[in-house]
């Protein structure tokens, strides 16, 4: 094989050919999720740091946070907060080496994915 | 790292396309991915015709019949046609399986054929396993022993052989490992789900004698806690059995010697 040259070999295609499966999406969901919850904390911290600051401040911030675009991205983490919370305790039953057969493992993802809208649902219900 | 796009030399264009078999009625058409080392072109994706009326019913049977009837460069590894040698592991409508043992009747539409994902390529289906075999080596795949060697065998009792039941049967294909994309972002580092599970088959035998030391050596972020339990591996296995579960056993145990 001396005459072969290896330098140049291809890199054969992966995620663009590579079907999503239901536990690979969940997956990356629940690192989606936990960084878009860094931001919308800082949204938050903002949202209390201006209201120490001065009025003017917390008026500015106050009317970002409060306004239309603020509630969605309100509601947005708000379903983040439940499905990161879901999948973590998902995290934790397969760190026992449970549920890790793949029929079982699906229904887990389907419990996460389904889990998260109820909740955030009954949330928005009873806090607005 | 994680590149999400491939490299300037991997793009891949539009091939050739064969033409179709004359009168047939039941034609399947297959997309394939071509790269020639020889040629300095990059890799393409031909599309051929088959008439299914005379074809066998297994997706390896597609590509010899391929090979021997269109197109005799078409380059691909097999071997038994029976799923015990792992030779034929390819990403076949978008899960890593055997050709050997997939059937034609679970793909709908046309058949898409590509080398195991995230993986430098030989020349068209066929991807170096080198990196690997290399991996499998290094995590010992031989039982170690301490004490004197009995005059017969090492024993084993019902009970603890059942143990290695679901991990025994692995072939090596390949399949798991390059379905996973933490095993594509840092396979070079990370051991991937094929060598885990191997390692913890003798991880797990009653008769090694070196536990310890193999736990010692998968105790870092990289060769063992790079699985994420993504689970891929243990969806595509062409043999049914579970490495992500192997992992998380073997990530168990290590909590388990810890605390």
């Amino acid at each position: 094989m001396a005459d072969v040259n290896r330098g140049n070999r291809p890199l054969s295609p992966h995620l663009t050919i590579y079907r999503p499966q239901l536990t690979s999406v969940t997956s990356i969901l629940t690192r989606i999720t936990g960084n878009a919850l860094i931001v919308a904390a800082l949204l938050i911290v903002w949202w209390f740091l201006a209201a120490s600051t001065s009025p003017e401040a917390f008026a500015r911030a106050d009317w970002w946070v409060t306004s239309l675009l603020g509630d969605v991205v309100m509601a947005l983490s708000l379903w983040a907060i439940w499905y990161h919370t879901l999948a973590g305790i998902r995290h934790l039953i397969w760190d026992n080496a449970l549920g890790l057969d793949i029929p079982v493992a699906e229904k887990l993802g389907w419990a996460v994915v389904i889990g998260s809208f109820v909740l955030t649902l009954i949330t928005l219900i009873v806090v607005a | 790292m994680v590149q999400l796009t491939l490299p300037k030399n991997s793009r891949i264009t539009t091939g050739k396309t064969w033409p179709k078999p004359e009168g047939a009625t039941n034609v399947r058409k297959f997309q394939i991915y071509r790269w020639n080392p020889d040629d300095g072109k990059n890799p393409s994706v031909d599309t051929y015709f088959l008439n299914m009326d005379e074809c066998g019913p297994m997706v390896l049977d597609a590509l010899i019949k391929i090979k021997n009837e269109i197109d005799p460069t078409l380059t691909f590894r097999r071997s038994c046609r029976e799923g015990i040698c792992g030779s034929c592991a390819m990403n076949i409508d978008g899960i890593n399986t055997l050709a050997c043992i997939y059937g034609m009747d679970e793909i709908k539409g046309d058949v898409k054929i590509y080398p195991l994902p995230h993986m430098p390529v030989v020349k068209d289906l066929i991807p170096d396993l080198t990196h690997f075999y290399a991996q499998h080596a290094s995590i010992m795949p031989w039982l170690e022993t301490k004490t004197n060697r009995p005059a017969k065998e090492w024993k084993q009792s019902i009970e603890d052989r059942k143990k290695l039941d679901g991990l025994y049967e692995c072939v090596m294909c390949a399949s798991c490992s390059t379905s996973c994309p933490s095993y594509w972002w840092n396979g070079d580092r990370y051991l991937g789900p094929a060598a885990l599970l191997h390692a913890y088959r003798w991880i797990i035998d009653s008769r090694d004698e070196a536990t310890g030391e193999r736990l010692d050596e998968l105790e870092d972020p990289f060769k063992l806690y790079r699985c994420h339990t993504i689970m891929n591996c243990a969806k595509t296995c062409p043999k049914g059995l579970n490495p992500a579960k192997a992992i998380a056993e073997i990530k168990k145990m290590m909590v388990e010697r810890t605390v």
